[in-house]
Formats: C-alpha cells, structure tokens, sequence
C-alpha cells in the first residue's frame, strides 16, 4: 500500500499564496491518518480538525523557527497544551523538517520520541515541553512569555494551543488572569472550539459559553473565526505578529473547527474523539483525501 | 555546645536570605510570589529585586507552571508558600510540568510541619517528604537550622534541575555555623558514637541532639546523630555505615511516618543491611491548633520520646533477630 509510506516531502515556512495552505493540510492529515493507524490508538477528531491551523500557523512564514538550530535563543514558541492532540503536531513539525517524516510510524511505540503525549524527556526537536495534563501548557506560554517580555525584552512570540474542554481545567483561567494582568501582547493563545470532548458535546458535559465574553473580559484581544477559512487565520495570525510589540493585551484566537475535519464518517462526531482508524477506516479516509487532494489541484489549475 | 543559651531564629529567614544572596549573584534568579509573601519571606527578594518579582497571587497551580515556563526560557525561578499548598495544591503541575519536564525550578514549601501552630492542621503539611520524595528528577531538602536553611536555598539555586525545599515558621534553634559544611546528597555526622545512630531531618535533628546528650550522660549510651537534610537523593553510604556500625537506627521528623524520612531509611537499610529501626514522627493522623511547643510535645517529637525509641532501638538488637520471640513481646 503506497498510500501507508511515510514521503520525505517537507514545506517551507514562508509568506505565501492561500491556496497553497490546502495541499499542506491535506499532508498534515494524511500524516496523521497514517501515524494513528501504525500506533493503533490515540486522538484523531482533534488532531484532524487543527490541521488548517497548524499549516497556517508553521508554514505561513508567521512563526519564526529553525529546524537545523531549533533551540536558538530568539525563536517564537509554540506550546501544545492539549498535549493529546500531539499527532498533529508531530505530522507538522516533521513536515517542517524537525525530524524526518518516516519516524511518523513510531508514534506511541516503546523506544520512541513520539510519545502518545509529548515528552520533553525523549528530546523530539521542537517539542517545548511535556503536555497532557490538560491546562497546564498554557501556564508554561504564560511564563514564556512573561521570560520574553519582561526579563529579556526580546519582541519572542508565544502561540499555544488549548481545547474547548480543556477550559473546565480551572488553572487556565487562573493562566488567563495572569495574562492579561501582566500585559501580554506577546501572547498568542488559540481555543480549538469543536464543542466535542469524550463524553459528548462540551456545552452538555459542563457548559463553558459564552467564551468570547469570557476572554474579553478576563483582558484579552478575542476573535471568533472559522478554524478551517485559511484566510482568517492568516489575517488574524498576521494581525497578531504585527501588532504584538505595542500590544497590551493578551490574544485569544477562538477557532470554530470541526473534529475529524476533512474525513467524511469522522466529521463533528464526538467519539473519533480519543480513537483511531483501523486499516479498512485508514484505506478509506486516505482516498477521500486523495480524491479531495485532485480537485485540488484541479482547483488550483482553474485558478 | 551550650543546650541551655541556645539562639532561636526561624528557618524561613534563613530561605529568605538565601533568595537574596543568589539575586546577587545570578541575573537569572527569579520570584514568584503567592501572596503570602511577608510569611515565607520571599519579600527579601522582592524589595531587593522588583524587577525579577513577580506577583502571581494566590494561585499555587498556575504558579508553578509559570516557574516552568521561566525555567524552559533559562530562568532560575523559585516559588514559595506554605507547604500545604506548595506541594500539594500543585501536586499535579510538580509531577508533569516540573518533575517531568526536569526543569530548573526551585520550590520553597513553607510553614512546614506542626510548628505552624495555631493556624490547625489545613495548614499543617505532614505528607509532602513522602510526595515529593516519589517524583522522578526532584530533589528534597529538610533543612535543620537558619544557617543550614540559607545555605540549601544557595546550593539548590546554584545547582540544577528541579529542587523541593522544605521549612518551618517558628525560631527554632540555631546551632549549626556559617563554617558547618553543606553539601546537597552528603548527611552530616553531629556526634560520633556507635550504640545507635539517630537519623534525622528538620526540627528534629535539634532535639535529636539534646537526646544524645542525656543518653550520654544519663546512661552512657553513645549515639551517632546523623542530620540527613537532603531526603533526595538520600545519602546511602552514611546510612548503610551507621547500620553496620550501630546495629540499630532511630528515624526523626516532623512529619508522617509513613513514607517519610523514616521510610527512605528504611527502604536503603532493608536492601543493604538490615537492622532493627525504630520510627519517629506523626503516627498517621492530622495536626491540630496549638502553641508549636505544645503540639511538639502533644506529638512526642522531643528528645524524651527519641531516648525512648533509642533504648528500644538497642533492645531490640541485642535481642537478635528472633522474631518470633520478638512477636510475643510485642503482644504482651
């Protein structure tokens, strides 16, 4: 099976056209696909449904990063803090040439750097830190940043990725006080809002609406966009890194995904939450990408 | 030394002082404080360094993973509060974010132990050693003194990787000097004597000492007082020494037995050399309000109660190891 071969195919991070973030993503979640079907467990719904905004996020030439010198002292962070969602993120940082693609097939494996949820221990280039614990990934992006702001007075961007139900952790409200309290414009913390977590919707397990309000009044910069609009989370990306340096203000990204996005019979259902794809769901949503990765192309030449 | 006109100071200047001196002496130290502040004396640091405080509140969680994020970004941060709530409201973020992480963070529980007094036992942290003690990476001091206290805070702020300090809030005695050697992972000998040797961490290596004295005197009984302030790693030669020299051990904390001090000891004696050993501290319940004084001797952490345990300590080696005769004794 070709389709289960992990290609050398890796993206640069650069200021480029929108209708190149598709294809991207469509790597992304072949990679995770692929990576969750060797492991034979793990999260798919969450790391499928991020894939826009983490092609967006690592190779928009937003974020500023080194794979040769990952640990340079002047790269912008990124913190994973809903640590299960790590399959997306090790698909990304592989395709932006971190480690080579192929050690994809190790996620979960005894021996490996992929650890189920990331761990600094294994020392996997472009890991900040262990996450898995839920709320604690974006105390860490808060003491990053208050490091980068305050004592090093370096203009270090820090990005960290949340889910919706990570938000009933009340420590990340605690985080969030402590933004905005010391002024963190620095900060960049994305909501991955699917309302799906294991036992159901969020709203039903333990209502955590209205978030936008929430944020705002906790002292942040809020915007609500569609998580899957390459356009808005480019815009609102690029308007954050623009910005940051005379910001104030901490900023919240609330990005509306769906779970399982891109995967016909995963789409905005709860219990791909925490699951993977056997080798006849893997076959299946490998070609459905396939299909979607010609028209495209197909798209592209119209355009 | 003079056990009548001895000097008390409490623990937690000597934490304080220590902040300061490594402020001094690394641009990288840094504070957070969680509102308590004035208690723990954190704010020595603070007037000294406003610019490397930061006040987070009253929010052990989301402070520890600041320290953290501020250790994955080269800082050296420490975090102190009452232990209650530095090892234990966090005990999660100590076990993933810093533990784990195996990150330079330094945390100062304070208010330790039954000589918090009055507050009751919410405030009366009696577990952490033997929490603290489990988590892969940490290290674990349980210092005695003022001055041993000034120093472990240097020594842990100069060395690195993740280090759990634990004091007290009451003056205790002080009876170690400036010139006292301290090295983290090396006990330190107090008095030499092969009858029966006294481990002990904390408040109790003081009254540890006052026994030994009476032994001396009273019945001639020489004991080897051993102040084992690093808890982790524990030092396994001077443990395994005195085993063998002594034939019998006495542990001693302000603290549970149970997975305490005592049980490191015991854990190094059982595999290496075993000898009976008889367990100071509190006898698995919760504290309760009173004067420290009061509580120290409501719980039996004194020097009559050591003298005890060591007589029976003796006992019970000199009876060998017949266990079954052993039993009996112990249900007449």
């Amino acid at each position: 099976m070709s389709e289960f071969i992990f290609s050398d195919l890796t993206f640069e991070n650069k200021e480029r056209p929108l209708n190149e973030f598709p294809k991207i993503a469509l790597q992304l979640r072949k990679d995770v696909i692929t990576s969750l079907f060797y492991a034979g467990s793990g999260h798919s719904g969450g790391s499928l449904g991020m894939a826009d905004v983490f092609a967006v996020m690592y190779f928009g030439g937003l974020m500023r990063y080194n794979p040769s010198n990952w640990l340079s002292s002047i790269r912008d962070r990124f913190v994973l803090s809903a640590g299960h969602i790590s399959p997306i993120l090790y698909a990304t940082l592989a395709r932006a040439g971190f480690f080579p693609p192929d050690e994809l097939k190790s996620l979960r494996k005894l021996g490996s750097r992929l650890q189920g949820h990331p761990g600094l221990d294994v020392e996997l280039p472009g890991i900040e830190t262990s996450a898995g614990s839920l709320g604690q990934g974006v105390s860490i992006a808060v003491g990053m940043a208050i490091s980068h702001r305050h004592l090093d007075k370096t203009d270090q961007l820090v990005f960290t990725v949340t889910g919706d139900g990570e938000l009933q952790e009340g420590s990340v409200w605690e985080a969030a006080m402590t933004a905005s309290n010391f002024k963190l414009g620095n900060l960049c913390w994305i909501v991955d809002n699917n309302d799906c977590q294991i036992d159901g919707r969020v709203h039903e397990v333990m209502n955590i609406y209205p978030l936008q309000e929430k944020f705002e009044a906790f002292g942040f910069n809020v915007i609500t966009i569609d998580g899957h609009n390459y356009s808005q989370i480019y815009s609102t990306l690029k308007d954050f890194k623009n910005n940051s340096s005379k910001s104030e203000k901490p900023n919240c990204i609330i990005a509306k995904t769906f779970m399982g996005k891109g995967i016909s019979f995963m789409e905005d259902d709860y219990r791909w939450h925490g699951v993977p794809p056997n080798k006849e769901q893997a076959i299946k949503a490998l070609s459905e990408l396939e299909l979607l990765e010609k028209q495209i192309i197909e798209l592209n030449k119209i355009n | 030394m003079n056990f009548e006109k001895i000097e008390k100071i409490p623990t937690r200047k000597g934490f304080g002082e220590g902040l300061v001196k490594l402020g001094e002496e690394n641009q990288n130290v840094v504070v957070l404080g969680g509102d308590i502040t004035g208690s723990v004396l954190t704010s020595f640091f603070k007037e000294k360094f406003p610019e490397r405080f930061f006040s987070i509140g009253i929010a052990e969680q989301n402070a520890t993973t600041i320290a953290a994020g501020l250790a994955l970004s080269g800082k050296v941060p420490f975090f102190a509060s009452y232990s209650a709530f530095s090892a234990f409201r966090n005990a999660d973020q100590l076990r993933i974010s810093v533990a784990y992480n195996n990150v330079n963070v330094k945390i100062g529980g304070g208010h330790s132990g039954v000589t918090v007094g009055p507050d009751g036992a919410t405030h009366q942290s009696l577990e952490e050693i033997s929490f603290i003690r489990t988590l892969p990476n940490m290290t674990l001091i349980v210092p005695s003194d003022y001055n041993q206290t000034k120093k472990a805070t240097v020594a842990i702020g100069r060395m690195i990787g993740p280090s759990f300090l634990r004091f007290g809030r009451s003056a205790v005695p002080s009876f170690t000097s400036q010139e006292t050697p301290f090295e983290i992972g090396k006990a330190n000998i107090l008095t030499e004597g092969n009858d029966v040797a006294i481990v002990a961490c904390g408040t109790l290596v003081w009254e540890s000492l006052v026994a030994a004295e009476k032994l001396k005197k009273e019945k001639g009984i020489k004991a080897r007082v051993i102040d084992m302030h690093t808890i982790k790693p524990i030092d396994y030669n001077t443990i395994i020494d005195a085993a063998r020299d002594c034939g019998c051990i006495v542990t001693a904390e302000e603290h549970q037995v149970h997975g305490g001090l005592g049980g490191a000891v015991a854990e190094v004696v059982v595999k290496n050399f075993p000898v009976p050993i008889e367990f100071v501290g509190i006898p698995d319940r919760f504290g309760l309000s009173g004067e420290p004084e009061e509580l120290m001797e409501y719980f039996g952490l004194t020097s009559n109660t050591l003298i005890n345990s060591a007589l029976r300590a003796i006992t019970r080696r000199d009876k060998g190891f017949d266990l079954i005769r052993h039993i009996k004794e112990i249900n007449k």
